[in-house]
């Protein structure tokens, strides 16, 4: 317990950086880049010395700390990661400074945009290893307010309404999460994940909160209910998972594109992680009472976001909605563990794929997502703000080395074998036939249509005559060729030997199998 | 009743009160023989920091001081809680005097700054007042100086409006206070908080007890600010100078709330009544948590509407009243912890908002939105000190208010066994999701939009600059590392 604070530090660092850059005066502006590059490379060093840390081996919490905080309230200074923690670390180290070097040089206050990011940063650090409700929440809110000012300072013409839209949706569910977790320290007087979990397997959280909190006419049963659902409101709406999604499209449109980066890379993986390891973990009960409606939630997520990003013509929404759609699979794959269906052939290892498939998909949807807003930041910025799939035609002739690594990129996300993308959706439909055949059958609905958009995308855009007005289109530069090809190396890297992140999260795949009941 | 008084015992128990009466009584005479040649801003600067070393003696003193007394039976009473409480006060006070040493808009310097300190005294004699009669009296001590306070700035019509409109608020509210009182002390024959309550017990069905405690509520009501009693706050916060205004917000909030919690929780003892929903009963409970509700609806809603920044943090004043409300109503030691705790974090991000409103008063002549117009490009240290405060007050993580916040909704949700309060929690963070809009919108001003042509810095003075930030700084640190109070207050609450 007592070992060297990592995780402290790894939060620590971007806020540190953040408030030194914030420092720095307007004209500073190549300053602010630099630092805060080596800010988020330096905690990228951090993540990659965790996972040499990190031993795989073993399935609980590692590089852990631990102190009283507000013993009164039972909150606990308490951090620690396991496989998921470590990858969703990784995941955001990796993704800023892909985002920071994104960033168009003639940005405006560019010391207090840096900053923020780098802020942003620390709240998802936070977030991903914090295991007490209160320190973990405290982190949570304090990643949405950069987030709001990035998209609300430097964001496209509406950006008022999308920051108000995404703030308001956001602070909604929060407040859901808030209240659930305030009537469950009413009742166990915890506030610590792990014990939370531990009490729901042990049968101690539904008498508790009979006992403590029997409220007017309501059965156990109900109040169990309405307690998760303000809990899953709070992660649905982060995801986000239709119908909680109408924020979505006009704050990933207005965000300027190294925010949407971040906005679909890694904010959207603060919904999957909360299911993951806290609403799922504290309410296994209750998932499984409302499964068939979740599940159709999942299948409707994933459906009509697809044929939503079908029937988009700005590239930003369309991408917007696909990421929707890769994250309904994440969605998908939690849920079926909760199957209870009789007769399935190892049960235990299905469901151990279709988890270990989520946390894949986690990171994968991650990396590509991110990396498909940073083209279209490219495009944009060559077409000077044009972004619409009808804008253009033919860019393959002028830009080739554009139209290629962009076009791994959309094959990953559509899920092509031998790219990264297969592997976590193969896995999570691997494990969702036996035990939900009938929603992973209509899910793959979705899979074929995102196939269509995603190709009729690159064919609008690269393929067909070549318009006038684009014949002057500049191809990447060497700087931009290392920056995107990076991204799509790991995405080929992955696909091969998805080993690399499955090794690390196995162990924890299975120890949460054993905590949802299995 | 009143055994035989020990002087040497009251004055050893009431030496930090002696200390700043002193002081005061210094400052005026100072001002008056040896300082009427010098320049304004030296009196004001040289009894401004007499009062500052006279409150930290006081301080010391209180810090010092061990063990519990009480002198007359409830007269005058100091336990370790109550030292506490006291020392929150002071706490205020230093950075209003602070605040008062910048302001240009008496001429009157030793007598403004004695009336500030007469105010303190007043404050802390009701913090340790637990009888009626004392309660009464420190009241109205306090509230007589604040009434002159608010008037201070002579030239200006909305001073005397101001000081018009509270002194007739609270000359009514008195009455009716002193209307409940007499009523408590008829029904239960005593006048001490503690043998009063095991009067109203017996009489909790009588009508008059109800009429009495609309009377005590109507009083304190006034002095904390919660709707109905509300109407005085907003011109006062506009009118009066500055440096009364914070005192009015900050110091006098955390003693009348302390009072006001310890008369329902100790005094009406036994008829509470109920809150809960669906399962009302009449008590103070219910008629507080009417109040309460009503704040944090008006106070958010009309805050929404306004453009100048004084009036729109008197209504916010409003609402947070209606938010300590909520702790008061949980009625237990955990919701008298989370009260004190939230006070005082609320008094020092709202005496930090007024002394950067004060600075931007005097630099460009008015408190509108509009005046804090690119105020992160004129003053950076103040913009960042009004961000802290202001977000500390809309309870965002990791600011002091949002623990405030927070540690009172959960001993809110956790009074009246069964989630009975869990109404008014979900209102108070749907208000203050509410309230968030118009806190951000002065931070809008202040940092999104751009000055016009004239983009001069502010010339600021260091003592305004290091009060902000010191201000901020413990904003921020007591946001972190809440337990540094709550632990002092649970130690002393035993």
């Amino acid at each position: 317990m007592d070992s060297f604070p990592w995780l402290t530090l790894l939060t620590l660092l971007p806020l540190v950086g953040g408030i030194v850059v914030v420092g720095l005066g307007a004209g500073q502006a190549r300053m602010a880049r630099t630092l805060s590059l080596v800010f988020s490379l330096g905690a990228l060093a951090l993540a990659g010395v965790l996972w040499r840390q990190f031993d795989p081996a073993f399935d609980g919490l590692q590089l852990g700390e631990r102190h009283a905080w507000v013993p009164s309230l039972g909150i606990e200074y308490r951090l620690g990661v396991d496989g998921l923690g470590l990858l969703m670390v990784m995941l955001t180290a990796v993704v800023v400074p892909l985002s920071l070097l994104a960033v168009p040089a003639d940005l405006s206050r560019a010391p207090l945009y840096h900053a923020l990011v780098l802020w942003l940063q620390a709240g998802l650090f936070g977030t991903f290893t914090a295991l007490n409700f209160f320190h973990w929440f405290l982190f949570w809110e304090l990643s949405l307010v950069p987030a709001f000012f990035l998209v609300k300072l430097w964001g496209g013409p509406q950006r008022s309404r999308a920051a108000a839209q995404f703030f308001i949706y956001t602070m909604v569910g929060s407040i859901g999460l808030l209240l659930s977790f305030l009537a469950l320290f009413l009742a166990t007087k915890q506030f610590d994940f792990f014990e939370l979990a531990r009490l729901a397997r042990t049968g101690g959280l539904n008498s508790a909160l009979t006992a403590e909190l029997g409220w007017r006419e309501l059965t156990g049963r109900t109040l169990v209910l309405l307690i998760f659902a303000g809990a899953f409101l709070g992660f649905a709406v982060k995801i986000p998972i239709v119908p909680f999604h109408t924020w979505l499209p006009l704050a990933y449109a207005e965000a300027p594109t190294p925010v949407t980066m971040l906005l679909t890379g890694v904010m959207s993986k603060m919904g999957v992680y909360g299911f993951l390891r806290i609403l799922l973990p504290i309410f296994p009960e209750p998932a499984r009472w409302v499964l068939k409606p979740l599940l159709a939630l999942a299948v409707l997520s994933i459906g009509w976001s697809a044929f939503a990003a079908f029937a988009q013509r700005d590239l930003k929404r369309m991408l917007g909605y696909s990421s929707i759609n890769h994250l309904g699979y994440c969605v998908l794959g939690m849920l079926v563990v909760f199957s209870g269906r009789e007769a399935v052939v190892d049960g235990g290892l299905q469901r151990a794929a279709a988890l270990n498939g989520v946390l894949l998909q986690m990171f994968n949807h991650g990396l590509t997502a991110a990396t498909l807003f940073l083209f279209v930041g490219l495009i944009e910025r060559r077409s000077g703000g044009l972004r619409g799939v009808d804008d253009f035609g033919g860019i393959r002739k002028v830009a080739p080395v554009l139209t290629g690594l962009m076009g791994i990129a959309v094959f990953s996300s559509l899920g092509l074998p031998g790219l990264n993308g297969f592997v976590g959706e193969f896995l999570i439909f691997k494990g969702a036939f036996p035990l939900a055949p009938w929603a992973a059958a209509l899910s793959t609905l979705g899979l074929l249509v995102t196939a269509i958009f995603l190709l009729s995308l690159v064919q609008r855009v690269f393929h067909g005559p070549l318009a006038g007005r684009w014949r002057g289109f500049p191809d990447l530069t060497l700087r931009e060729r290392w920056l995107a090809g990076a991204p799509v190396a790991l995405m080929a890297v992955l696909g091969v030997y998805p080993q690399l992140i499955l090794g690390v999260v196995d162990p924890t795949v299975v120890n949460l199998v054993r905590q949802f009941g299995f | 009743m009143v055994s035989e008084l020990s002087y040497l015992e009251i004055l050893r128990l009431a030496l930090p009160e002696t200390a700043l009466v002193i002081t005061a009584l210094v400052v005026l005479a100072s001002d008056l023989l040896a300082l009427r040649k010098d320049s304004l801003s030296v009196r004001l600067g040289f009894c401004a920091s007499l009062a500052v070393l006279g409150c930290v003696a006081a301080g010391v003193l209180l810090v010092m001081a061990s063990g519990a007394g009480d002198v007359g039976g409830g007269m005058f009473v100091v336990t370790p809680l109550i030292r506490l409480v006291k020392l929150g006060v002071l706490a205020m006070a230093v950075p209003a005097l602070l605040v008062s040493a910048q302001g240009r808009f008496t001429t009157h310097a030793g007598e403004y700054v004695a009336l500030i300190l007469f105010a303190v005294v007043g404050m802390m004699f009701l913090v340790s007042a637990e009888d009626l009669l004392m309660v009464f009296v420190a009241l109205e001590m306090t509230s007589l100086s604040l009434y002159v306070l608010t008037a201070f700035h002579k030239r200006e019509v909305g001073s005397a409006e101001a000081a018009l409109k509270y002194f007739l608020f609270g000359g009514m509210s008195a009455a009716l206070a002193l209307f409940g009182f007499s009523l408590l002390y008829g029904l239960t024959g005593s006048t001490n908080l503690n043998e009063m309550a095991q009067g109203v017990g017996v009489h909790a069905s009588d009508p008059l007890l109800v009429v009495a405690l609309i009377g005590v509520l109507a009083g304190l009501g006034f002095k904390v600010a919660v709707v109905p009693f509300h109407l005085w706050a907003p011109d006062v916060y506009q009118g009066a100078p500055t440096p009364s205004a914070a005192l009015i917000a900050t110091g006098s909030k955390v003693a009348s709330f302390f009072i006001l919690a310890k008369l329902m929780m100790v005094g009406l003892a036994g008829s509470e009544g109920s809150a809960a929903w669906g399962r009302y009963g009449s008590g103070w409970v219910l008629a507080l948590a009417i109040a309460a509700a009503a704040s944090m609806i008006l106070g958010n809603l009309a805050a929404l509407a306004q453009s100048s920044v004084k009036r729109l943090l008197a209504y916010s004043a409003i609402a947070h009243a209606g938010y300590v409300s909520l702790a008061i109503l949980s009625n237990d030691s955990a919701g008298l912890t989370a009260l004190l705790y939230y006070v005082f974090v609320y008094g020092l991000a709202t005496m930090g908002a007024f002394a950067v409103v004060s600075v931007v008063e005097q630099q460009t002549g008015g408190d509108r939105l509009e005046d804090f117009t690119g105020l992160a490009r004129r003053a950076p240290v103040l913009a960042l000190g009004l961000l802290v405060f202001l977000l500390s007050l809309a309870g965002i993580p990791p600011l002091a208010g949002f623990f405030g916040k927070f540690y009172v909704f959960a001993a809110a949700a956790g009074a009246e066994a069964g989630l009975g309060l869990f109404w008014l929690v979900i209102l108070g963070i749907a208000m203050s999701v509410v309230s968030l809009y118009y806190y951000l919108m002065v931070l809008k001003r202040a940092y999104v939009q751009e000055p016009g042509e004239e983009v001069a810095k502010f010339r600021v003075n260091g003592v305004a600059t290091a009060t902000v930030a010191i201000l901020a700084l413990a904003v921020v640190i007591l946001g972190c590392f809440p337990d540094w109070i709550l632990h002092r207050i649970a130690t002393a609450l035993g």
